[in-house]
């Protein structure tokens, strides 16, 4: 230390290193700077965690503590004593399976069990950057085969189970799978569609779409591909009702896809395309490997946004008759027994909604640090 | 003040040559019957005050600009709506921006490679070596794992003279390529064009760097209000300029 030409380590150990003063550090530091600051503050924060506390605890006992876990065959005399007190599990107990697949053959369930299983190992796998090659396309085709001959059977010794049977988590999952792959390429088409400039036939066919699809509303569309499109059909062919569905929910979605899309595309700057196009770039290869990756990287946060809102949307097929996972639930409860147990049916099939949009929108956020972690400064 | 007095070497090929050209948007004529002659191997400087058409100028001879009157004719092939044409004319005329315009995210090397593959169909392997060579001619090969965002003005407009000469080009158009850089970044970048000047590629420089015009251009073309005003030999046109209005011009930008 007396030396000069020693630096001590007090030299090292500079202004920056200080840590603020203790009371404004940590989690106590945090609530007395944002929960307890003043008194105002201190008697809303003590009145709210007053309520929050009495509801949760609420919550619990009807939830768990007082719940009916089952009930012996059908008799729900013990559920109907603890209305208000106790959950009715029981009834999610006895008709799950009516509930996730429908009205499919009860002894084949296993068929749809493992198509939805496959559909999750196909998000899974998708997800997965090491597996962003073309080989995800293979996957992807052997997978929805599988889950098309599992559903469908009459073949491999498989009974053949008619698509009217159909009903539950797989429908849910088969309308908003296709409704994703079927919408996101229609919506490139269509944004570039309406950004083109040297094709106006083109240009104005696609904002006339837009415009059209984006004007009513889904449950209209539904209506028309259900009851209005088989009226123009000849008689005799007749194209499957939940194919009907499936179209119109891709439309739909391909039309807000393509204006999210569109704002992607307008956030680039000219330059891009100007340098692209002063290397001689054709306008697909500019496209697809200038503009499109750097647009719909903007635009993730959005598309998510109209990803997870169409998942949910898929439920309103319930009103051309076609039961997905939300028909089949509030179907589960007309059977006299079971009548008044809406509550826990939607909450079961409630959590199964949230499970996969905040899975969805978890991956989006995870998504966008990692394509966006190159290019940060 | 004639092409003929300062213009081109006899027995050269014409490689650029613009007849009569004008350009209007909307209602505003931005060029005004230009007309330039650019043999192979020739450099040339543009400067004038801004607005004065320059930048407009050379992007109309790779298209980036729509020519409305006038002929331009670059390497045998006139430009005209027929996008072949605009093709075959892009292919061998290289640009350098303002701006730079890398593309963000792609690396410096695949910045390099992606059109000589997609348009040149080379294969990757040798568009990788030959964007190596590249990316060593403007001194900064260990910068291309990459991304533009991660590199200084300096080396990102380097980085973009190596994407253009990639695709070797027969000529290269540089617009304005120092202007958004930090002024100690400037020298890095004109260093590589007066290099690339000394191995006799044909250059169309819009720059305001009367230094780099002095020391690499053959000719120096004034522009002001969309017209070519004077054309003159650097020594000739810095000391004995012949219009008022470059008296005017280089008594601003010469102090």
């Amino acid at each position: 230390m007396t030396s000069l030409s020693s630096p001590g380590p007090d030299l090292r150990t500079g202004a920056a290193d200080l840590l603020p003063p203790r009371s404004q550090r940590g989690v106590v530091g945090w609530m007395r700077e944002n929960l307890f600051s003043n008194w105002l503050n201190t008697a809303i924060t003590l009145l709210l965690a007053y309520f929050l506390v009495r509801w949760i605890s609420g919550f619990v006992d009807w939830a768990f503590v007082n719940a009916i876990w089952s009930v012996p065959g059908n008799n729900t005399t013990a559920c109907r004593e603890a209305r208000g007190i106790g959950a009715c599990w029981a009834l999610i107990n006895e008709k799950h399976r009516f509930i996730l697949f429908g009205t499919y053959t009860y002894e084949e369930q296993w068929r749809p069990l493992i198509a939805c299983a496959l559909f999750i190992a196909l998000y899974v796998v998708s997800a997965m950057k090491r597996f962003w090659n073309k080989w995800l396309m293979a996957i992807w085709a052997v997978g929805l085969v599988a889950i098309g001959v599992l559903m469908w059977g009459g073949v491999f010794g498989l009974t053949h189970v008619s698509q009217e049977r159909w009903g539950g988590l797989p429908i849910t999952l088969i309308l908003s799978t296709f409704g994703i792959v079927g919408a996101f390429p229609l919506a490139i088409l269509l944004a570039l569609g309406r950004r083109s400039t040297g094709m106006p036939a083109i240009k104005a066919l696609c904002v006339v779409f837009i415009e059209l699809i984006r004007g009513v509303p889904l449950i209209s569309i539904l209506f028309m591909a259900s009851v209005m499109f088989p009226l123009f059909l000849p008689d005799g062919l007749n194209i499957d009702k939940l194919l009907r569905a499936q179209v119109a929910i891709i439309l739909f979605a391909a039309a807000y896809l393509a204006e999210v899309i569109r704002g992607g595309l307008q956030a680039i700057p000219k330059g891009q395309g100007e340098a692209a196009d002063a290397l001689g770039l054709s306008y697909w290869n500019k496209t697809l490997f200038i503009i499109l990756p750097q647009a719909l990287r903007i635009v993730i946060p959005p598309m998510v946004n109209t990803f997870i809102g169409m998942f949910k949307d898929t439920s309103l097929v319930l009103i051309i008759g076609i039961y997905d996972i939300l028909n089949a639930a509030k179907t589960s409860i007309i059977e006299p027994a079971w009548q008044g147990f809406g509550v826990e049916a939607y909450i079961a099939v409630a959590t199964l909604y949230f499970f996969f949009c905040f899975a969805m929108s978890k991956y989006s956020q995870k998504l966008e640090v990692d394509l966006n972690r190159g290019m940060r400064r | 003040m004639t092409n003929a007095a300062v213009g081109p070497a006899q027995g050269q090929p014409e490689f650029i040559q613009i007849v009569g050209m004008h350009k209007w948007y909307g209602e505003f004529h931005v060029l005004r019957d230009i007309n330039l002659t650019v043999t192979r191997g020739e450099r040339i400087v543009i400067c004038g005050p801004s607005g004065s058409g320059k930048s407009t100028l050379i992007r109309c001879i790779n298209r980036l600009e729509e020519h409305q009157k006038g002929q331009i004719v670059v390497d045998g092939i006139e430009l005209t709506g027929n996008l072949k044409n605009i093709d075959a004319v892009r292919r061998e005329v290289g640009m350098v921006f303002q701006s730079f315009n890398l593309f963000p995210h792609l690396t410096v090397l695949e910045n390099c490679t992606l059109a000589p593959i997609w348009v040149r169909k080379m294969p990757k392997k040798d568009a990788e070596a030959v964007a190596m060579r590249f990316l060593e001619r403007v001194r900064i090969p260990e910068q291309a794992n990459k991304y533009p965002g991660q590199l200084s003005g300096g080396q990102q407009q380097r980085v973009a003279i190596a994407r253009a000469l990639c695709m070797n080009p027969k000529v290269m158009l540089f617009d304005e390529p120092t202007s958004a850089l930090d002024p100690e970044m400037v020298k890095e970048v004109l260093d590589v064009m007066v290099s690339l000047a000394g191995e006799g590629m044909t250059m169309l420089c819009v720059t305001h760097e009367m230094g780099f015009a002095r020391q690499v251009a053959d000719r120096v073309i004034f522009m002001d209000r969309g017209e070519i005003v004077e054309q003159n030999v650097p020594e000739l046109f810095f000391s004995n300029p012949q219009s008022e209005r470059t008296k005017l011009f280089l008594s601003q930008i010469l102090h």
